[in-house]
This record gives C-alpha cells, sequence and structure tokens, in this order.
C-alpha cells in the first residue's frame, strides 16, 4: 500500500503500517545522530529545547550551506541507523514521536521499543541526498550547532511528501533486516 | 609552473567526484534498475534519479562527501612534484567551501573537528612514480557507511579459495543494509595485513562491468559477485536480486603460513575521478 501522511500522525494510523509499504510525509522532522542521541538520553522532554512529539525522527547528517544568514540543505539522505540502537528504545519511549526515518535498519531492541510505543521504522533511500534535500521546504531551525558541528547538530526541516519511505520495521514486530 | 591554475584543477576533480558518477557505475545501476521489482526497483529509481539531479545542480550526491584518498602516479620528470601535495591541502580547503564538502575529519583524541577537511594524514595520497612527465590522480571519495562494513581476514592457508569465498560473502551477509547496497566489492587476496586492505581498495580503481584480465582471478570475481546476489539482502537490505553491482579481486604474493583476505565494501555510490595534468601545467579533469 502507498501512505500520504502529514505529521504528525495518530497512533492508530501508524499501527495500520505494516512493512513494504511506501510512505510519503509532509511537516517536521528532526535530525538525530549518535551525539545528539547521547544528549537527549541525559535529559527530560521539558529540558529540550525542542519537541519531538511533533515530529519524526531523521537519522541524518546533513551536508548545509548559510548564505545570507539562512541555511539550505544541499544533501540530506539517511545516515547508517544501527549506530543509534543502543540509545534509540530509551529515546523513543520517553519522547513522543512515532516514525523514525534512516537506512540501514535496525535491531532488536528497536524493534521491541517499536511495539512498546506504536511506532515505525521507514527508510529513505541510502545516498539519495540530492533527492532528500529537494524535499525540504524549509529549515526550520538548528540546536547544538556550534557544540556538535554541522553533520551531528539537530536540524529541524519541514519536508513536503518527504519520500519514497519503505516501511522496513513495522508495531507488530516485523522486519525487513533479516541479519541484524 | 602556474600553482593557481593547479589548484583550480584539484577544486574541479574534487566537484566532478562529489557531484557526478562514472558512467560505469550509472549503468550498472539502471540494469540492476531493469532487473528488479517491488521496493528494490523503487530503491534504484531514487538513486537513479538523485544521481540525474546531483549533475544538474553540482550538489554533492551524497551528504557523506567520504574521506578523499588520492591515488597518484607521477612521472618522475614532472616539473612540480615538489609542489602537489601543498596544491592538493589547499585545494581540499577551497572544495571545503566552494563544492561544498561536509567537514569529515574528526582528531580521534580530542573529538575537535576543524572544518578544513585536513588534519594527520588527511588527505590521504597514495604515491605511485612510473617513467614520463605528466600526473595522473584519480580521487576515490568515500562515506564510513560503506568504509564501517569493510573487514581483514587472517586466514589460515588450508582454508582455500573457499575459505575465501565464505569470509567475502559473510562480510556482506552480516554488513545487510547498512552500507547502502548495491555495492561494488573490492577483494584483496595474499601481501599482509596492510598490503591486502590496499589491493582491496585499488580494486575499486577499476570500473564495473571490467573483468581481472587473468581467466582464473575473473572466474572467482563472477562467482563471488553471484553468491553475493544469492543472499538477498538486495538494494538498501530490503531484498532484492542485486546485492552488488560488481566484485574486484587483486591478488599479491603471500606469506607461505598466512591467507590475508582484505574485503573493501563500496556503497553504490562508487565516486571517483580522474585528472591528468602535462607537464607544462596544463590539465584535464574526466
Amino acid at each position: 500500500m502507498e501512505y500520504h501522511m502529514t505529521i504528525p500522525v495518530k497512533v492508530e494510523a501508524i499501527k495500520k503500517l505494516r512493512v513494504n509499504d511506501v510512505l510519503y510525509v509532509t511537516g517536521k522532522l528532526f535530525t538525530a545522530r549518535d551525539k545528539a542521541h547521547m544528549k537527549m538520553q541525559e535529559m527530560q522532554p521539558l529540558d529540550l529545547p525542542f519537541d519531538p512529539s511533533g515530529m519524526a525522527l531523521y537519522h541524518c547528517g546533513p551536508l548545509m550551506k548559510q548564505q545570507n544568514g539562512k541555511w539550505s540543505a544541499l544533501s540530506a539522505g539517511p545516515t547508517t541507523s544501527a549506530r543509534m540502537e543502543e540509545f534509540e528504545d530509551s529515546v523513543l519511549d520517553r519522547f513522543g514521536f512515532h516514525i523514525i526515518i534512516g537506512k540501514g535498519g535496525m535491531g532488536k531492541r528497536t524493534l521491541t521499543a517499536l511495539k512498546k510505543t506504536g511506532s515505525v521504522y521507514a527508510a529513505f533511500p541510502g545516498g539519495a541526498g540530492v533527492l532528500a534535500a529537494e524535499k525540504i521546504r524549509n529549515v526550520v531551525q538548528v540546536y547544538w550547532l556550534e557544540e556538535l558541528g554541522m553533520p551531528e547538530a539537530v536540524w529541524v526541516f519541514d519536508v513536503l511528501e518527504f519520500g519514497p519511505l519503505i516501511v522496513a520495521m513495522d508495531s507488530v514486530g516485523h522486519s525487513l533486516y533479516k541479519n541484524l | 609552473m602556474d600553482t593557481k591554475h593547479l589548484q583550480d584543477g584539484i577544486v574541479q576533480l574534487i566537484r566532478k567526484a562529489e557531484t557526478d558518477l562514472p558512467s560505469d557505475v550509472f549503468s550498472g545501476l539502471k540494469k540492476a534498475y531493469r532487473n528488479e521489482t517491488g521496493v528494490a526497483r523503487i530503491q534504484l529509481e531514487a538513486l537513479l534519479k538523485n544521481v540525474e539531479l546531483a549533475r544538474k545542480t553540482y550538489c554533492p550526491l551524497c551528504q557523506d562527501t567520504g574521506i578523499l584518498t588520492f591515488f597518484v602516479r607521477v612521472g618522475s620528470m614532472f616539473p612540480g612534484i615538489g609542489l602537489l601535495q601543498h596544491i592538493i591541502e589547499q585545494a581540499i580547503i577551497r572544495a571545503t567551501t566552494e563544492v561544498p564538502l561536509r567537514p569529515n575529519t574528526v582528531d580521534p583524541v580530542t573529538n575537535k573537528n576543524h572544518g578544513d577537511n585536513l588534519g594527520a594524514y588527511h588527505p590521504h595520497i597514495v604515491w605511485e612514480f612510473e617513467a614520463g612527465d605528466s600526473v595522473h590522480i584519480t580521487l576515490l571519495p568515500k562515506g564510513s557507511g560503506s568504509e564501517n562494513m569493510s573487514a581483514l581476514g587472517m586466514l589460515s592457508p588450508n582454508a582455500g579459495f573457499d575459505g575465501i569465498k565464505q569470509f567475502v560473502v559473510d562480510v556482506v551477509k552480516k554488513a545487510d543494509g547498512r552500507p547502502c547496497p548495491p555495492l561494488v566489492v573490492g577483494v584483496g587476496i595474499g601481501g599482509n595485513a596492510d598490503l591486502v586492505m590496499n589491493l582491496g581498495k585499488r580494486a575499486l580503481l577499476r570500473p564495473v562491468g571490467h573483468t581481472h584480465p587473468e581467466k582464473h582471478i575473473a572466474g572467482l570475481e563472477k562467482e563471488l559477485l553471484k553468491m553475493i546476489n544469492a543472499t538477498g539482502v538486495g538494494p538498501m537490505g530490503l531484498g532484492g536480486t542485486v546485492t552488488a553491482l560488481d566484485v574486484h579481486v587483486e591478488v599479491a604474493f603471500r606469506h607461505p603460513a598466512s591467507l590475508p583476505v582484505g574485503v573493501v565494501i563500496q556503497c553504490w555510490a562508487d565516486r571517483r575521478a580522474t585528472m591528468i595534468i602535462k607537464k607544462d601545467g596544463s590539465w584535464e579533469v574526466r
């Protein structure tokens, strides 16, 4: 099945998604790689400068350009999600978002957490950085840029029809990744 | 020698490698697209579209602009040998803002990123000297998603060809979707621990679709490709019949008691570009 959804998506709708479904999302994504996950893990939701619950998480370390004070994304494909495996279950549990976008898949701990929280993991084609950047309508905000640097900072993107995403791990325990 | 002109050439070399995909790799992806169905086909369609967009906009096709390895063949009569290292370094600083490149070099002790893609042992330049008066530079930018999946196996010589095949296929299988398949797999056999990894990386310089000139090595490449594609990992690890576009093997003589195998995993974005500099300092990037 193919779905077009606007973030935030109701949990009931997410629970209907199954592996191999094709998904396009519109709304806000926040990027987070290893360093941002580590910081989030140590923080309480109220202490975060942004609210993940109204967004989707995007495993991405983008290539950004600043011109006349305004940021734009030049290339912004997904990073390898497996690096975030050790953090994701607790982050997913505490921060209230329900869609993870990345590439390459995640392991059993995350799969269990997806089930518990009614969430999905969706894969964007790895390396398709320009295609991803084209779907970013606006770079809304950046957090922790000074401290973490361009690839590790948290960028908030407003995206239009971001995809093709393949639901690769669903909320009922299915995963397309056999070897992780 | 006009160093500014040469610097412009290196910046152009970096831009070409980052924003374009060699035609042999592109053809391999197109062939894979024609052979796949369903989710796998959707992936390949997106990758092909991405390359076309990158070519049109001159934006790096992947946000991971990689670690830059330069394979340089220098003619011993080239008059500017002593200038090359410095010219390459200055060109990288410029390319970081002009192409641009993602700042990708981090001090492993302090974890500081100075933002210019330089640092200890960066850029990595593999020098070779030959007769003649020109310089050939091939740039291989390589992201960490694929590099992290590369592996060294110090096998027992008793493992033989079967052991080598098993090791290579296991590396690909364990990597699953993480290194962004369809892959190009570079395999070094023989030598010692450092040489064999170097051979594996060097194997990636050979175009997709070109086999090793020696028949029995070409046969091994063919067999490995078949075994890798039989794993079913598929494009992006989502399942399919094309896990690798090609396998390239390079060999070196080994110690009687060693059988090193170096597997260098390259993602579908098998980026490379070549620059030729003539003795008068004129250059061409292809």
